[in-house]
């Protein structure tokens, strides 16, 4: 390693370590399914949405890539990790890296068309990619199932020993050991060399060329880590609950998913997990006490928390902790 | 000393229109350029022209003896050449580390010689982009493409604005800069007398075209050319 890389590499692992309010974030986690004995399938379905979250954070709130097709390649990853599950394999680890490197394809094909615009042109661009794959996995009924959504799918114990069971307790530790490798890599990505190129782009990406830096290159990489991350989340979903429906690659998923990172904060990671948290509880006592008007109050509560918390709930919070503990200005 | 930068009838501009014309000019290892003239007249464009953020219409463009006419930015500055603009473009929501290592090339420029020419840097290392003065900003937008490791670093205004001591500090710098002789240098400043001392050569523009070619020192005898070429009280020691 040269002089110059080996200083940016102790600057990077200094700023890669692990701070105490992770620690209390990931024990939490740990804790989560003792303090609701009843609810893992529960938790489950918020660790998977969290890591589809993930996905856009990386792709939007690093990279700056504007998005609202991520669903694409959740859907994707569902169908691939069905599909091998029901035609090939059913190891669920097998799945995943099916659905991945399915799914990074994808993100690889569909940058070049991204690329060539901008903002609301890219947008409009992911949108169109996760509606031709919705048509397609309507259309293509004989293999995805269509609207009935692709059923049969038979998940062989993970590890050749430990069998998924009805109440969701090993669906959860799976999606939770799952979701924390995925952010351990993104983490790292996020502080690395890369990430830091990601940030420039986003932030000025007229003047990062002129640094040296290949834009296009390094958001092809972006765009297909993000969609191989949000092909993990479908590929967990549809292990864990058997079942693939053209719901996971339509418009309001990606919506939806848009949402929560706003609700969350984008950029950070943690935004991500915390937002699909507050969703995932709001929405599941909302529609319980108000079954009717339940999305009223969802989107009350939205408002709310953004007008109050510009940056979302991990901008919130950090003024929240600078008011708190450093006497700085007022959250 | 042999050439580094050679360039022959360029003419350039954005789109149709046409900032540059008649171009040419070459640069050795180690010189210090002097870019002068008006405000307009089109140094910000040679410059954009050099790092390929301009359109290049007309001409060659020879760059360590390859000729980069046709060759993107990204890859004329990993091929050496450095910019560091006049709007200075720091990453605001960076620190100033990471502004500097976002994109860091092995070479001679390491964090460590950075920070040991701009120890304001080091000092404020954990603080963002936007929590830096003007004259802060302008050593980190000069140190992130020092990391770089360029072969020629281009300067765009890097005095304009700035407080006498840090105009100072930053001469002192450049100064240093010219005399390790490990780069070449085109520096572009309104003020001429802050700049052609330390030049070893000088260009000045009129309208796109070159009016004066030629060794630094014979330009900075000759005050009524100064002054008519860029504007009364020019040569005179005007604080920026």
């Amino acid at each position: 390693m040269t002089p110059s890389w080996e200083a940016a590499a102790v600057r990077l692992r200094e700023r890669e370590r692990w701070k105490s309010p992770e620690t209390v974030f990931w024990c939490a986690a740990l804790v989560a399914p003792f303090v609701l004995p009843d609810d893992h399938l529960f938790l489950s379905q918020i660790a998977i949405l969290g890591l589809f979250c993930l996905s856009l954070d990386l792709v939007l709130g690093i990279a700056g890539i504007l998005s609202l097709g991520q669903a694409a390649f959740f859907g994707l990853g569902g169908y691939t990790a069905g599909l091998f599950a029901i035609h090939v394999d059913g190891d669920p680890l097998l799945g995943l890296v099916v659905a991945m490197v399915a799914t990074s394809l994808l993100g690889v094909l569909a940058a070049p068309l991204l690329l060539g615009g901008r903002d609301l042109t890219r947008l409009l661009i992911t949108v169109a990619v996760a509606g031709i794959l919705y048509e397609a996995a309507n259309k293509w009924s004989a293999v995805t199932g269509g609207v009935d959504g692709l059923q049969g799918i038979v998940i062989a114990p993970l590890f050749g020993k430990i069998e998924f069971d009805l109440g969701g307790t090993v669906a959860y530790w799976y999606a939770l050991a799952v979701l924390f490798l995925v952010f351990l890599g993104l983490r790292r990505l996020k502080s690395s060399p890369f990430g830091l190129a990601l940030a420039g782009i986003r932030l000025n990406p007229q003047r990062m060329p002129a640094l040296g830096v290949p834009v296009d290159r390094r958001l092809t990489v972006a765009y297909a880590i993000g969609g191989a991350v949000a092909g993990i989340a479908g590929a967990l979903l549809a292990q864990t609950t058997q079942f693939v429906s053209l719901d996971a690659l339509s418009f309001h998923r990606s919506a939806e998913l848009m949402l929560i990172l706003v609700l969350g904060g984008a950029g950070n990671l943690y935004g991500a997990l915390l937002g699909a948290i507050v969703f995932s509880v709001a929405h599941h006592l909302l529609s319980e006490i108000n079954p009717m008007y339940w999305q009223f109050w969802m989107g009350t509560l939205l408002i709310l928390i953004v007008l109050f918390a510009k940056d979302g709930l991990t901008g919130g919070l950090s003024r929240l902790r600078d008011h708190l503990w450093k006497g700085g200005t007022a959250p | 000393m042999s050439e580094l930068l050679k360039l022959t009838g360029v003419r350039s501009g954005y789109g149709d229109a046409v900032v540059i014309d008649d171009m040419s000019f070459s640069l050795d290892e180690g010189e210090c350029l002097a870019l002068l003239g008006r405000n307009g007249v089109g140094k910000t464009t040679l410059l954009a022209t050099l790092i390929g953020a301009a359109d290049l219409h007309a001409g060659e463009l020879v760059f360590r003896g390859r000729d980069i006419a046709r060759v993107r930015s990204q890859r004329r500055a990993q091929l050496g050449i450095g910019w560091v603009p006049q709007e200075r473009d720091v990453f605001p929501s960076l620190t100033v580390e990471e502004n500097l290592t976002v994109v860091a090339v092995d070479g001679p420029w390491t964090l460590r010689r950075v920070y040991d020419i701009f120890p304001r840097l080091e000092e404020r290392r954990q603080n963002l982009g936007n929590q830096l003065s003007g004259g802060e900003q302008q050593m980190l937008s000069m140190g992130r493409a020092l990391m770089l490791n360029p072969k020629l670093l281009l300067l765009d205004e890097p005095l304009e604005g700035l407080a006498p001591i840090i105009v100072q500090e930053l001469l002192n710098v450049i100064r240093s800069l010219v005399a390790d002789g490990g780069m070449s240098v085109v520096l572009v400043e309104q003020h001429a007398n802050k700049i052609l001392p330390l030049a070893h050569r000088a260009l000045v523009l009129e309208r796109g075209r070159t009016v004066y070619w030629g060794a630094a020192g014979t330009l900075r005898d000759e005050p009524e050319r100064l002054e008519r070429w860029l504007g009364v009280r020019n040569h005179q020691d005007v604080r920026p």
